[in-house]
């Protein structure tokens, strides 16, 4: 008996060790994202002891190399919110049509076939997806529309649609899935047909999970590096039509950085232009959360 | 009676045309794959020879083949889900068996959601700022690795939990039952049974992280290492890196064209491959469960 107890308590011991060492393990997201902050702001605001945060955020002039040297983003930042715009008006309607597709209108045997295809499309690694727009959308582009480069702004949204359908397509799906069944059911039973029980029951009912995927995919845009390096063009200029060239900001800090020497006010000013990507996608990610735990549909009741 | 008729087959004619719309879509998808697909097969395949695959670059690497960039990429993926898998398992368990809903639960979760959304060069700000310089580690595989693994702990983490998620309860109540206690039947019941999700989930972990370029540009990727890797401290050369080179920084770009094609079709053969085994293997599971 008092053996039984005793082992008992080193049992009880031990699975509160080991316990302890998961929660802790759990840990290391977080951990991971502290440094993330940490170190990029470390890398990052010695900069703004040369130019103040207003002038290199609004900035017009980034000449980085030049003596002396302008360290203004704002092109930067316009290009990456122009291309991930742009790329959202085609990857909204192309992921959240999918995805209605994948829920309401396909059989059993084509959902079979189109669910890995889109999940092939997301797995495709971003360099190859700028090969392509490099050599083959670039050369077809600058024929058809005759333009002086086929390496633009539009060339770079459109790849980069096709990288954010599937996240948008995933998400959606999801979504759509999640609204109650009674509500389609109530709807078709009042005679309503098919697609008018999309547009006016499950597409309301499913808005929430649907915007949130839709700024997970921007989310994916705005931070995409090799598409935008290869295929925007690299000019730090505010375009003034979809086919000129521009610089986003991960195009700029992945050209930039193995040329920039160790801690001089290029390097700085690179990590800093990190730091606004990265605020960037952090505010979409926390409002896309935000979204998705303020609105979510718990039942048939709150809608 | 005609109008009532005529609004029948308007309603239905909308219902086709948008059933339509939502067809093409997904056909666009289909289509944009193959087309991507196809061009690399059909200009890259004759590039593709044993040569190719088994000689490091020669003549400014304009000629030769890529054996040290199949080799880099390799060792990264590699590394890369030896970080990222315990780790990764172990907040999956955490999560799914041992968290009670809460504030430090939902702190957790923000957590890895955010880190699954951090752009993949500013991870490579990251591992150049703290692998590379605050912890020494040089441009190695090492530090590498290490980038591609925290990039890939969120893949693993949302695939692990999925497969604990879908052990069912009365395992674990079958093993508790018998007395066994929370850890014993983590470890002899639900593990074995989440273990084909989790390996899926590797799988996709490892095609990941082979197929990213950003965050290995300033950690672990140079422009042309003729050996190959002695040590994890050494710089290598990668896949997504070298077409990447090629295409955009070498002195012959149109000369090399067919390399880069080659290199490329590599590559997705890797990476749609690894995917592809997931897709079936996970097919098959449901199909058991």
């Amino acid at each position: 008996m008092a053996k039984g107890s005793q082992t008992g308590k080193s049992r009880q011991r031990r699975e509160g060790a080991i316990s302890f060492f998961f929660f802790f393990v759990a840990l290391t997201s977080i951990t991971i994202l502290t440094l993330i902050v940490v170190f990029l702001f470390w890398e990052g605001l010695p900069i703004f002891s040369k130019v103040s945060v207003h002038d290199f955020l609004f900035g017009r002039y980034w000449y980085p190399t030049d003596d002396p040297a302008d360290f203004g983003i704002f092109s930067l930042i316009v290009a990456s919110l122009a291309v991930t715009a742009m790329s959202a008006v085609i990857s909204i309607p192309l992921g959240v049509m999918t995805a209605l597709y994948l829920a309401e209108s396909a059989s059993a045997r084509l959902r079979e076939w189109v669910k890995p295809i889109v999940e092939l499309l997301a797995a495709l690694p971003s360099v190859v997806i700028g090969f392509f727009g490099m050599v083959i959308v670039a050369p077809f582009l600058q024929e058809i529309f005759d333009i002086p480069t086929g390496l633009n702004l539009f060339n770079a949204s459109l790849m980069l649609a096709f990288m954010s359908v599937p996240t948008i397509c995933s998400i959606s799906e999801d979504a759509i899935y999640s609204v109650p069944l009674e509500l389609k059911e109530a709807s078709l039973a009042l005679g309503a047909p098919q697609w008018e029980t999309i547009a006016r029951v499950i597409l309301p009912a499913s808005l929430s999970g649907i915007s949130t995927a839709i700024i997970l995919g921007m989310s994916r845009a705005i931070g995409e590096t090799m598409v935008v390096l290869m295929i925007a063009g690299g000019a730090a200029q505010l375009p003034s039509s979809i086919f000129d060239p521009v610089r986003p900001m991960p195009a700029s800090i992945a050209a930039e950085m193995a040329e920039a020497p160790f801690r001089s006010d290029h390097y700085y000013a690179l990590f800093a232009t990190g730091v606004v990507l990265f605020v960037f996608t952090l505010l979409f990610n926390l409002v896309s959360e935000h979204i998705s735990n303020k609105y979510r549909q718990v039942g048939a009741a709150t809608l | 009676m005609n109008t009532s008729s005529s609004l029948l087959r308007r309603r239905k004619l909308t219902q086709v045309a948008i059933f339509g719309f939502f067809r093409l879509s997904a056909a666009i998808n289909g289509i944009a794959l193959l087309v991507v697909v196809y061009f690399l097969v059909a200009k890259g395949w004759r590039a593709i020879n044993w040569t190719f695959l088994t000689q490091p670059p020669k003549e400014a690497m304009t000629e030769g083949g890529i054996l040290p960039c199949i080799v880099g990429t390799l060792c990264l993926s590699l590394g890369a889900i030896l970080v990222a898998l315990p780790i990764g398992v172990a907040s999956a368990i955490y999560l799914n068996e041992y968290a009670s809903p809460g504030r430090l639960l939902r702190a957790i979760r923000v957590g890895i959601n955010n880190l699954a959304g951090v752009p993949s060069v500013v991870f490579g700000l990251f591992g150049l700022a703290f692998f590379v310089v605050w912890l020494k580690m040089g441009v190695s595989i090492l530090a590498g690795s290490l980038t591609l693994g925290v990039l890939t702990l969120p893949v693993i983490i949302g695939s692990s939990e999925e497969a604990l998620r879908s052990v069912p309860d009365t395992y674990r109540e079958a093993s508790l039952g018998l007395g066994a206690t929370k850890w014993q039947t983590i470890y002899r019941v639900v593990l074995p049974a989440a273990l084909p999700g989790i390996l899926t989930g590797a799988i996709l972990g490892i095609s990941r992280a082979a197929g990213e370029t950003a965050p290995i540009m300033f950690t672990a990727a140079v422009f042309y290492t003729p050996s190959l890797p002695t040590s994890i401290f050494d710089e290598i050369m990668a896949l997504p890196y070298h077409i990447y080179v090629l295409a955009t920084a070498g002195t012959e770009i149109e000369a090399t064209r067919h390399l880069q094609y080659g290199t490329a079709l590599v590559l997705i053969v890797l990476v749609l491959g690894l995917n592809l085994i997931a897709i079936i293997y996970r097919a098959r599971l449901q199909r058991r469960m």
